[in-house]
């Protein structure tokens, strides 16, 4: 896995033609505020399906802020920092032979709404084995622990928005929420992309899989369309024959305006 | 006509769960063998310039209770007020200063401790001078969307005063949900910064 490249590249971006009016003007600077995140696409705080929600949900309004500065910025992850296993859940962890499980890949793009990639964005991504278990002091299950697996691992986007990283299928596993509450097989991700407003924690699930639309977690979400955006595709053209699937799951984070009037430097 | 934005959605949020130190403090669970080290956990280097302070604390949920699976990031300005990664274009931050911090709370406690420096003042988009702050987010079992809040200091009540984000509050008695009174540590300002989920003393979350 290492050494593999990208499971598949798209052409080049396409470089739309600028009309001769266009070719003068000052090309849009992607540099302001985020637009607004919209709050009935994503769950809200109070899922009372979901019970840990009742008591962890804020009642009053949140306050609604312009974008400051402290919001636009954020961390620099460098690919330095990336070990070279650190996207291979197979192997990350593993002593004594490969973890067991079905062999998958998971690749896709980290795009903004305005489906630009968004470069050097840090994933970090964890999940139960192949059996619904996670490595976990506080988990229960009876499942049991795979010695070669850990459950955890992360990627920077390249120039182009993509990640991809190696693991087995998670399981489902049983949670103590209702009496015979499961959770759909799952990933969760992490991501920073470039600023502390669009800072996102989402959970990817595997399509066709029936649990989905039984699940609290995922039913907190409002809509049926924001849910299938969490739904990862088999990917036939990017598997490898004889070896390994492969799920592509795309991420959107916040976009931003482009500044054309509103081009006061910062802080004047 | 109107033209097509063509604009995506956002990738909804989703809980980060119990396991969240599976993928973000590995190490800390006894996961050993990954990463040499769990990213955000190392204190402010000794060559980060300003002046140390100790920010400490609990989440509590809505019944008065701890939490002891919540995670906590911070993100700053450097002493000069200047943001040390992406999207600040007013100068070069101090290059000793990651300006972002992550722990989980303690397990047992339900503690959080960051070392860090005190954030010098950055602009609000209009020019006023912000407050010196650190932005916090939330991620735990049971909160659906990350949670944004900012700390301010209990020892700048002139800047508080006149801090744009404070001033909007239109309920200025939850103004102090925000304010984290000063203590001392071995002679370092300490400055306790609780946070409440729900319930009368509800902190104030931001919209961002």
């Amino acid at each position: 896995m290492p050494s593999r490249s990208p499971p598949r590249r798209s052409p080049k971006p396409h470089r739309p033609s600028r009309s001769k009016a266009m070719r003068n003007a000052p090309a849009p600077n992607h540099q302001g505020a985020f637009y607004q995140r919209d709050r009935s696409w994503h769950p809200p705080a109070y899922t009372p399906e979901y019970k840990t929600s009742v008591l962890r949900s804020p009642q009053q309004a949140p306050l609604s802020l312009t974008n400051t500065l402290s919001e636009m910025t954020g961390p620099v992850f460098g690919h330095a920092m990336l070990g070279p296993l650190d996207n291979d859940l197979i192997r990350n962890f593993a002593t004594t032979g490969d973890a067991i499980g079905p062999r998958i890949l998971v690749h896709g793009r980290v795009l903004d709404e305005d489906q630009r990639p968004v470069p050097g964005a840090l994933l970090e991504y964890w999940q139960a084995n192949a059996g619904g278990r996670y490595r976990h002091r506080k988990e229960s299950y009876l499942a049991a622990i795979d010695p070669n697996f850990g459950g955890c691992g992360r990627s920077i986007t390249d120039a182009e928005g993509r990640y991809w990283f190696r693991t087995v299928k998670p399981g489902a596993y049983p949670w103590p929420n209702r009496v015979n509450d499961w959770r759909p097989a799952h990933i969760h991700f992490s991501i920073f992309g470039h600023a502390f407003a669009q800072r996102l924690i989402t959970q990817m699930y595997f399509a066709g899989d029936p649990m989905i639309w039984q699940c609290p977690i995922v039913l907190g979400i409002p809509s049926r369309a924001a849910v299938e955006t969490l739904i990862a595709d088999l990917d036939r053209e990017a598997t490898i024959p004889m070896d390994t699937l492969a799920y592509r799951f795309d991420i959107v984070l916040r976009g931003r305006r482009s500044t054309l009037f509103e081009n006061r430097m910062e802080g004047n | 006509m109107a033209q097509p934005l063509n604009r995506l959605k956002e990738s909804p949020s989703q809980t980060a769960g119990p396991y969240v130190h599976i993928g973000t403090t590995p190490n800390f669970i006894g996961i050993g063998s990954v990463y040499p080290e769990d990213l955000g956990l190392a204190p402010c280097p000794p060559a980060a310039k300003g002046k140390r302070i100790i920010v400490t604390g609990q989440v509590f949920d809505g019944a008065g209770a701890v939490l002891r699976d919540a995670l906590i990031e911070i993100w700053q300005a450097d002493a000069d007020g200047l943001y040390p990664g992406h999207g600040e274009h007013r100068g070069a931050a101090d290059p000793n200063f990651p300006g972002w911090f992550r722990q989980p709370v303690d397990s047992v406690t339900g503690l959080y401790r960051f070392e860090t420096i005190k954030p010098g003042q950055a602009p609000f988009p209009d020019g006023r001078r912000m407050a010196p702050h650190i932005s916090f987010w939330i991620a735990a079992r049971g909160i659906n969307t990350g949670l944004h809040t900012r700390l301010y200091f209990g020892d700048e009540q002139a800047a508080n005063a006149a801090d744009p984000l404070l001033g909007r509050v239109e309920q200025t008695q939850r103004v102090a949900t925000l304010i984290a009174p000063r203590g001392e540590a071995d002679g370092v300002p300490c400055y306790r910064f609780d946070i409440h989920l729900q319930g009368d003393k509800e902190t104030i979350f931001l919209d961002i």
